[in-house]
């Protein structure tokens, strides 16, 4: 069984049609990055997989795991094992991030029926986490993103995908903003978090992220579609040749 | 509300008889009081600091005054017990003091804690100040001292407390003013003597609870005074039945180098009204006010707060957060006075506000008025709602709608209320805050 399968995916916002018949499918293990011009639709298609409101799915269907997960709450969703790191991680003044991450750390595994982690279990694995990713734990205890630089912000959403272990992981442009050091950890701490059981779908505008984390599949998203698949080689071809001309391309698999 | 003798609330007031003391000065007071409050009347809506609070249901109904059997209504103990809080205790129920459920046989070194009633049986001379003088403070006709007044006329009962000059008393002093549940509504009245005398240290835990769902009208008058150096940190729980109905005014006085803290959250009552009146008369003395007002179902939690600078280098900063659900109103006035002569004076005022319900409202105004130089002075409101991206956010991660929205609700009232030094008081005030918000 496919991990993800989205089909003929069609959404609007604000009443404009932003996803116009996107195809795509995830296996387990595999890392996917879906690239494509401004506007192509990148981020859209992230938000529809975390059930944001104000995108209004029109046609189409995703199955995640065998389930319909365009019918499950954002909170479900997120317990059924879907992640999203913002492109922008929202600041929330007066939540502690610690006490924030437990919370949706035992929210999800109540919602999956398993046992919450008191506060001693819940620090030591955030403890685990915190040396695996490299991450000093100052972080902690501020409140969540709030006054974090552009880099401490992608951290710490690579932070809570460590703690949090979803299964599908969807990355919408967390190389953007920032520097060459602040990149090369994040590409680390997601390459700590690879495995056999979990999926990657990395969006971003420049081939850069790339370089270091090192995609399965490529796909160009132009216009609403996937137009172009290929293997890591797109990506340097892209960075080549530019998105110019690639609205005009077949969408891939449009025949098949 | 031109015709104030036609009021039933103010008909039953005026109807039932005064407190006598046998004190010729205090029972003229009363009666002077009494006077000025038939004259006067009760406020309306055209005066500015009643602009958004109407006693016109209130107005319509008759409250009996005092209750006959106030030693003997019936409280759980229990009610009582605040955590982190365990000193001496002061507890009234529907006005009148009940030695069975205080606590005042041990006192700290210093410390004069009694009921009123007794006070003015021994000494009153030391009283007389503070009883004798409110009625003629102002026009006789001007209604906006109406409860004042009310609370003069028939107050005979409440705290004395002095604190001897240089005494520190580190244990919390409770005080506890119950409404328990009689036959018939019921008006009842409390008046409260505060002295810090030169570098006395105290901390005042004030609770304000119900026992049942009783219906009242109480008013409480409170006046505060810090000598020099004094430092005062005073914390307010109000938490009564939805039944309920409270009008409390604290007069506050700071001489020099002396520094109040004051941390408030209102939570219950059908309708209420805190007047606080700061007047920063030494230099350099200092006032910080935090409150939380959280009015839901279809409370009206009214604020109002005027702090005057009257002295070199005075310091005012005052931080407070409401929340109102459902049909709730809520209303906050922040006037700062920054007089001629004030200079060199620190004056700051912040009230943020969240409606949780389309039919909820805040109305809140700061004022601010400077006739002195070099001074520092802010001030700021808003009206807004839970913010939609940190509650997808939240979400995203796997927290329920409704943890969430209680998570951030719960954050945006904790940032005026976490320099609350009593850490198992404030984790308590927060419990009591998060069990009103909806779940």
């Amino acid at each position: 069984m496919n991990m993800l399968k989205i089909e003929n995916l069609h959404a609007r916002v604000e009443g404009k049609e932003i996803l116009k018949g996107l195809n795509l499918t995830v296996n387990a293990g595999e890392v996917h990055a879906i690239m494509g011009p401004n506007g192509a639709g990148k981020s859209t298609l992230g938000n529809v997989l975390c059930g944001r409101e104000g995108y209004e799915v029109t046609a189409g269907t995703v199955i995640y795991n065998g389930i319909d997960l365009l019918a499950l709450d954002p909170e479900a969703r997120a317990a059924a094992g879907v992640f999203l790191a913002f492109q922008y991680p929202v600041e929330i003044p007066g939540v502690n991030n610690t006490y924030f991450l437990r919370a949706a750390f035992n929210a999800q595994r109540k919602a999956r029926g398993e046992k919450e982690f008191d506060s001693m279990q819940f620090l030591k694995l955030v403890r685990e986490k915190l040396k695996v990713m490299q991450i000093s734990d100052e972080l902690l205890h501020r409140a969540v993103n709030e006054g974090f630089s552009g880099g401490e912000k992608k951290r710490n959403e690579i932070f809570q995908m460590a703690v949090l272990e979803p299964q599908l992981a969807i990355l919408d442009e967390t190389d953007s903003g920032l520097d060459i050091d602040a990149l090369k950890q994040v590409a680390q701490g997601v390459n700590t978090l690879r495995s056999p059981e979990r999926a990657f779908l990395m969006i971003t505008h420049y081939q850069r992220l790339l370089d270091y984390v090192v995609p399965d599949f490529v796909h160009v998203l132009a216009d609403g579609r996937i137009v172009e698949s290929g293997d890591k080689s797109l990506a340097l071809k892209l960075e080549e040749q530019g998105y110019a001309g690639i609205a005009e391309r077949r969408p891939a698999g449009a025949s098949a | 509300m031109n015709q104030p003798a036609t009021l039933p609330l103010v008909n039953a007031l005026l109807d039932s008889p005064l407190p006598s003391s046998g004190i010729d000065w205090l029972d003229a007071a009363r009666q002077e009081n009494r006077e000025a409050f038939a004259a006067g009347g009760l406020p309306d809506t055209r005066l500015e600091a009643w602009k958004y609070t109407t006693l016109r249901a209130l107005s319509q109904r008759r409250f009996a005054n005092g209750d006959a059997h106030a030693q003997e209504r019936e409280v759980d103990a229990s009610t009582l017990v605040l955590p982190g809080v365990a000193g001496p205790r002061l507890v009234f129920v529907n006005g009148r003091f009940r030695a069975d459920l205080s606590a005042i046989d041990t006192l700290p070194d210093g410390l004069t804690l009694q009921p009123l009633s007794q006070a003015l049986q021994g000494d009153a001379e030391p009283l007389r100040f503070a009883l004798s003088r409110s009625a003629s403070i102002r026009h006789v006709r001007d209604a906006s001292d109406a409860f004042e007044r009310i609370n003069a006329a028939s107050a005979n009962d409440g705290v004395v407390l002095r604190l001897a000059a240089n005494q520190k008393i580190t244990v919390p002093v409770q005080l506890v003013f119950i409404g328990a549940a009689t036959e018939s509504d019921l008006a009842w009245h409390v008046r409260n003597v505060i002295e810090l005398g030169e570098h006395a240290e105290l901390s005042l835990v004030e609770q304000h609870i119900s026992s049942g769902e009783p219906s009242y009208l109480a008013t409480l008058v409170s006046d505060i005074e810090l000598r020099e150096g004094a430092v005062l940190h005073h914390t307010l729980l109000q938490n009564t039945a939805v039944t309920a109905s409270l009008i409390r005014r604290s007069n506050l006085r700071l001489h020099a180098r002396s520094h109040a803290t004051l941390h408030v959250l209102e939570l219950g009552g059908a309708l209420v009204r805190h007047d606080l009146q700061a007047e920063l008369i030494g230099d350099e003395a200092q006032l910080d006010t935090r409150g939380v007002f959280m009015p839901h179902g279809r409370q009206h939690i009214d604020t109002q707060l005027a702090i005057r600078h009257q002295a070199l280098n005075t310091q005012s900063s005052s931080n407070w957060r409401g929340v109102a659900n459902d049909r709730a109103r809520g209303v906050f006035r922040g006037a700062m006075v920054v007089a001629s002569g004030a200079d060199g004076s620190d004056a700051s005022l912040s009230n943020k506000n969240l409606l949780l319900s389309p039919s909820a409202e805040i109305d809140t105004k700061p004022e601010l008025e400077i006739y002195a130089d070099e001074v520092k002075a802010a001030h700021g409101a808003t009206v807004g709602q839970l913010d939609e991206r940190a509650l997808f956010y939240l979400r995203s991660r796997g927290i329920p709608l409704a943890d969430a929205r209680v998570l951030l609700t719960t954050a945006f009232c904790r940032a005026v209320l976490d320099d609350l030094p009593n850490e198992t008081l404030r984790e308590h005030l927060s419990e009591l805050l998060i069990a009103q918000l909806p779940n």
